[in-house]
C-alpha cells in the first residue's frame, strides 16, 4: 500500500513538472515545424515571461491577504506576461532570424545563440543576479487523497497547462489560421503560392509559442526560483522532449514533456540517480533517442531530398 | 598597467587555441558545436587532478590532456554526428553542462565546487614557468599557439581540409564522391577537442587552481563569438577573434571603469556580435582562407586571373 | 555483360510504394536510359542503387558483388560515380577544388603500413600529392573545355557548366559506372546537342553511362538500351525503336508526345 501510494505520489510530482515542460516544449516544435530551425533564444523568453508574471502579481497584490483577489492578480499577470512574450518572441523574430531565412543553415542558430546571451545577460544586469520567488496567489495547503499528497498550486499547474494545450491543439486544427500554420509547415512555397501569407503566420508561430514559454515561466517561478539563466536548463530539458515526442509534431511535444517530467521525477524518486546528476537524465534520454528513433515517438522519419 | 596587457594576451593564448580547435569543428566542417567549455575543463582537469595527486610533470599530462578530450570529442560526437546539425548544438551544450555537474559532484576525484589548488608550476630545463611574472608564461603560451597555428593550417590546406569543406558544402555530394563522411567528422570533432583540452592544461598551470565555476556555457560563446567575428574557416582571423574578444572582456578593467560598467555589458555585446556578425558580415573580419593553388595552375590559373582583371579594368574604363 | 542489376528492388516509405519489385540491367560498355513520368520512381532508383537510400526489399549487384545497403562513399570507390538532379557542387569551393574532391580517395596511400604511419606520410608530402591530384583533375576539366575556369568558385559559374562540373567532378573518381540524373535539364537546344557529343565520348572513354532523363529526342538518339518505370514499376525494357513501339508506354508516357 505504501509503495503503491509512493508510486502514485511520484507519478502526480512527474506529471506537474511534465506538464511545464510540455509547453515549453511546443514553442520548440512549432517554430522547428515552420522554419526548420532550433530557436536557441526560446528558454530565455521563458526566463523574461517569469520576470514579467512576478512583477505585475507583486504590483497588483500590493499587500492584499490571499484570497479571490490574489488569485485574480496572478491571472492578469500571466496574461500580460503572455501578451509581452508574444511580442518579445515577434520582435525577435523579425529582428534575428527574418533577414536570415536565405542565409546558411548555420547562421539562423548562432544568431539565436547570441539573443539567448544577450536576454539573459540584459536580466542579469537590470534585475541582478539574485534569485526571487514568485509568491502563491493562493493558500497552499496540500490535500491528501488516497495517500498521495497534492498541493492547490499542482492543480494549477495541471489544470493551466492541460487547457492551454488543449486550445492550441483545436486552434491548430480547426481555425483558418491554423490550417495555415499547417500548410506553411508542409511547404512554405507552396503555401505562399496558395495566398498565405507566409511572413504573418511565422510571426504568429513566434508569439503563440513565446506565450506559451511564459506561461511555463510562470509556473516553473512558483515551484523553484526566478533568476537569470533559469530559462537555459530548462529550455533545454523542454527542448529534449520535444525531441523525444518528435520534433515538429505538437502532440509529440505534449506526450514528450509528460514523458520527461515522469522519467526524470521517477529516475531520482525510484532509480536512485542522485539529485546533483538529475540534469543529466534528460541528456541521457535525448542521446539514446537520437540512437534508436531520431525521428521521436510520434515524428514521421523524413529523409533529405536527393 | 603593461602586466594587465600580457594577462590579456595570455588569454588571448589559451582561448585561441581553442578557438583554432572551434574553428576546425565549425568553421570547415560546418558542425556547431558548444561544448569547447567542456573539453577545455577535461584538460583542466587533468593536468590538475595528475600533477597535484600524482605527482606528474606538466609536460607529462599534456599528451594525456590532449587524448582525454579527443576521447570524449569521439565519444560525443559518434551518436550525434550522424544527426542535422542542430541537434548537435544541443548535444554538445548538454554535454558540456555534463561536465560541469559531474567535476561538481565528483568529490573524490575533482574536490567539488571547491576544486583544487596548489597545481605546481611547470618548469622546463629547470627553469620554473611562474605565471605571475608572466612574461616567461606569455613565451610559453605564443609558442603553443604557434605550433597550434602551423599544425593546423597545415592540416586545413592538406586534402583533410578540403574534405571538411566539402562535406560542410554538400554532405551527400561528399559521400557520393567516395568520402567518409562520417569519419572525417569524428575526426574533426576529436582534434578539435584535443586543442581545446591543451588549452585547459595551460589554463591550470596559469592560474595554479581550478574550479568548476571557470568552465561555464560562457566559455564556449566566447570562443563562438571568437570565430564568428574573425572569420569562420580562416586560422589567422581566428587568432584575431580572439585578442579582440578578450581586450573586450577586459576593457573596463584596462581603462579602470570596472566599477562603472556592470559585468554584463560584455556579454550582451558578445551576444550582439554573434547576432549583428550574422546578419551584416556572416564571413566574418577576415572572411574565409582561400587555398592558393597559383603553384600548380600557374599558366591556367594566370589566364582566368588575367581575364578576371581585364574584366574589372574594361568596366572601369566603360565609366571612364 | 552486365555490369549492374537490381533484383526485385523494392521502396517503401511508410506505406507508400516508390519503387516496386523492380529488376533493372545495366550492360557494360553501352548507354542505358531511364525513363518515366514524374514521381515514376527513377531517382529513388538512383539512390538505392548509389548507397544514399536504402532498399526495402530486392538487392543490387555490381560486377556480380552484392552491394545493397553499403554507404554511398564506398560504393563510389567501388567505381559508380553520379550526378544530382539538383546540383550538388561544392559552391563555395574553386572548380579545381570541386574535381579534386572526385581525386580524394585515390590518393592519400603511402608505402607505409598502419593508419598512423600513413596519415603522417601523407601530411607532409602534401605538395605532391596536390600536384597528383591537380593534374588528374585537370585532365577531365580539359576534357570539357573549363581548364581556364580552374580557378573560379563554382557557385560563379553559368548553369551548363556547374552541370558539366558536376559531371567532371563525378568523372574524377575514375568510375567504371556513371549515373546522370537529368543532364540535360535547364538547357538549351544547343547544350543539349553538346551534351549528347559528351555523353558519347565519356562512353568512348570505356565508361558505362546510366542517365534519367525527360529529353526524349536525346534519350532515343544516344541510349542503346531503355527502361521505362511507371508508379515504381518497370512496365517496358528494350532498344529506343522498341521502346518508341511499345503500347504500354506509349499508354503511360510517350502516348502525349504522338498525336
Amino acid at each position: 500500500m505504501g509503495s503503491v501510494s509512493e508510486f502514485f505520489q511520484h507519478l502526480m510530482n512527474g506529471l506537474t513538472l511534465g506538464g511545464i515542460y510540455a509547453l515549453i516544449a511546443l514553442g520548440y516544435t512549432m517554430v522547428y515545424g515552420i522554419l526548420k530551425f532550433i530557436n536557441f533564444a526560446h528558454g530565455d523568453i521563458l526566463m523574461v515571461g517569469a520576470y514579467i508574471g512576478l512583477f505585475v502579481f507583486d504590483g497588483l497584490r500590493g499587500d492584499a491577504p490571499l484570497g479571490v483577489w490574489t488569485f485574480t492578480a496572478f491571472l492578469i499577470a500571466m496574461l500580460v506576461s503572455m501578451a509581452g512574450c508574444g511580442v518579445l518572441g515577434m520582435v525577435i523574430e523579425r529582428v534575428a532570424y527574418k533577414p536570415l531565412r536565405k542565409a546558411t543553415r548555420l547562421a539562423p542558430l548562432l544568431s539565436a545563440i547570441g539573443v539567448s546571451f544577450i536576454l539573459s545577460n540584459s536580466a542579469a544586469w537590470m534585475f541582478g543576479t539574485q534569485s526571487r520567488k514568485l509568491a502563491y496567489p493562493f493558500h497552499n495547503d496540500s490535500i491528501v487523497v488516497g495517500g498521495v499528497v497534492i498541493t492547490p498550486h499542482q492543480i494549477l499547474i495541471l489544470a493551466v497547462s492541460f487547457i492551454m494545450m488543449i486550445v492550441l491543439k483545436l486552434f491548430i486544427d480547426n481555425t483558418r489560421m491554423g490550417k495555415a500554420m499547417r500548410a506553411t509547415s508542409l511547404d512554405q512555397d507552396t503555401a505562399r503560392l496558395m495566398g498565405i501569407d507566409v511572413n504573418q503566420v511565422i510571426s504568429l508561430t513566434f508569439a503563440i509559442g513565446s506565450a506559451l514559454a511564459a506561461v511555463g515561466g510562470m509556473l516553473i517561478a512558483l515551484d523553484f526560483k526566478v533568476y537569470p539563466t533559469m530559462g537555459t536548463m530548462t529550455g533545454l530539458k523542454a527542448f529534449v522532449a520535444a525531441v523525444v515526442g518528435g520534433i515538429g509534431n505538437i502532440t509529440g511535444a505534449m506526450v514528450g514533456g509528460i514523458l520527461l517530467g515522469i522519467l526524470e521525477t521517477f529516475g531520482v524518486a525510484i532509480f536512485g540517480i542522485p539529485q546533483g546528476l538529475k540534469d543529466t537524465i534528460a541528456f541521457g534520454i535525448l542521446i539514446i533517442i537520437l540512437l534508436v528513433k531520431p525521428e521521436g515517438l510520434l515524428g514521421k522519419a523524413e529523409k533529405e531530398k536527393v | 598597467m603593461l602586466n594587465f596587457f600580457l594577462l590579456i594576451v595570455i588569454y588571448t593564448g589559451i582561448y585561441a587555441l581553442m578557438a583554432i580547435g572551434q574553428n576546425v569543428i565549425t568553421g570547415y566542417a560546418g558542425m556547431l558545436s558548444l561544448c569547447q567549455a567542456g573539453f577545455f575543463a577535461i584538460g583542466s582537469y587533468a593536468t590538475a587532478i595528475l600533477s597535484t595527486t600524482y605527482g606528474w610533470s606538466f609536460w607529462a599530462t599534456l599528451p594525456v590532456a590532449a587524448l582525454l578530450s579527443a576521447l570524449f570529442g569521439v565519444l560525443i560526437g559518434l551518436p550525434t554526428l550522424r544527426l542535422k546539425g542542430d541537434y548537435l548544438a544541443i548535444a554538445t551544450l548538454g554535454f558540456a553542462e555534463i561536465v560541469r555537474n559531474v567535476l561538481n559532484n565528483w568529490d573524490s576525484l575533482t574536490r567539488g565546487p571547491m576544486g583544487i589548488q596548489k597545481i605546481p608550476m611547470p618548469s622546463i630545463f629547470g627553469f620554473v614557468i611562474n605565471p605571475y611574472k608572466k612574461t616567461g608564461f606569455l613565451v610559453m603560451t605564443i609558442i603553443f599557439v604557434l605550433i597550434a597555428y602551423f599544425l593546423f593550417q597545415r592540416l586545413a590546406r592538406s586534402r583533410m581540409g578540403r574534405a571538411l569543406e566539402a562535406i560542410r558544402e554538400d554532405e551527400i555530394a561528399a559521400e557520393s564522391m567516395g568520402i567518409n563522411t562520417t569519419k572525417y567528422k569524428v575526426w574533426a570533432f576529436a582534434i578539435g577537442a584535443s586543442v581545446a583540452g591543451v588549452a585547459g592544461s595551460l589554463q591550470a598551470v596559469f592560474s595554479l587552481s581550478v574550479t568548476p565555476g571557470t568552465y561555464t556555457f560562457m566559455v564556449s560563446i566566447m570562443v563562438l563569438c571568437m570565430v564568428v567575428l574573425g572569420g569562420m574557416g580562416n586560422f589567422k582571423a581566428v587568432i584575431l577573434g580572439a585578442f579582440i574578444i578578450q581586450l573586450i572582456s577586459y576593457f573596463p578593467q584596462l581603462v579602470g571603469l570596472s566599477s562603472m560598467i556592470p559585468p554584463q555589458f560584455k556579454q550582451i555585446l558578445f551576444g550582439l556580435i554573434l547576432v549583428v556578425m550574422m546578419i551584416w558580415r556572416p564571413q566574418g573580419l577576415l572572411g574565409r582562407e582561400v587555398r592558393d593553388y597559383s603553384r600548380l595552375t600557374g599558366e591556367k590559373g594566370s589566364v582566368f586571373r588575367k581575364k578576371a582583371k581585364q574584366a574589372v579594368s574594361s568596366t572601369q574604363g566603360g565609366e571612364r | 555483360m552486365i555490369l549492374l542489376e537490381t533484383k526485385g528492388l523494392t521502396r517503401e516509405y511508410g506505406g507508400v510504394v516508390a519503387v516496386s519489385n523492380v529488376d533493372f540491367q545495366v550492360n557494360q560498355g553501352l548507354i542505358t536510359g531511364l525513363i518515366g513520368p514524374n514521381g515514376a520512381g527513377k531517382t529513388t532508383l538512383f539512390n538505392n542503387m548509389t548507397g544514399l537510400d536504402m532498399p526495402t526489399k530486392g538487392k543490387v549487384f555490381f560486377n556480380g558483388h552484392d552491394i545493397t545497403g553499403k554507404p554511398a562513399h564506398r560504393i563510389c570507390r567501388m567505381g559508380i560515380a553520379r550526378t544530382f538532379q539538383n546540383i550538388r557542387l561544392f559552391k563555395e569551393l574553386t572548380v579545381l577544388e570541386n574535381v579534386m574532391i572526385g581525386r580524394h580517395f585515390k590518393t592519400g596511400k603511402s608505402p607505409f603500413h598502419g593508419r598512423f604511419l600513413n596519415a603522417l606520410d601523407s601530411y607532409f608530402r602534401m605538395s605532391r600529392e596536390d600536384e597528383q591530384m591537380y593534374s588528374s583533375a585537370l585532365k577531365w576539366l580539359d576534357f570539357f573545355e573549363m581548364g581556364e575556369l580552374c580557378d573560379e568558385l563554382a557557385k560563379n559559374l553559368p548553369y551548363g557548366h556547374q552541370r558539366e562540373l558536376e559531371i567532371a567532378r563525378a568523372l574524377a573518381t575514375d568510375p567504371q559506372l556513371l549515373f546522370l540524373d537529368e543532364p540535360a535539364a535547364g538547357m538549351n537546344p544547343q547544350e543539349t546537342e553538346h551534351l549528347m557529343e559528351t555523353i558519347g565520348k565519356i562512353r568512348d572513354l570505356g565508361i558505362t553511362v546510366v542517365l534519367i532523363e525527360h529529353d526524349m529526342k536525346l534519350v532515343m538518339n544516344i541510349c542503346d538500351s531503355i527502361t521505362v518505370l511507371n508508379y515504381g514499376q518497370k512496365i517496358a525494357q528494350g532498344t529506343p525503336r522498341e521502346i518508341k513501339h511499345d503500347p504500354a508506354v506509349i499508354e503511360a508516357y510517350l502516348g502525349k508526345e504522338e498525336e
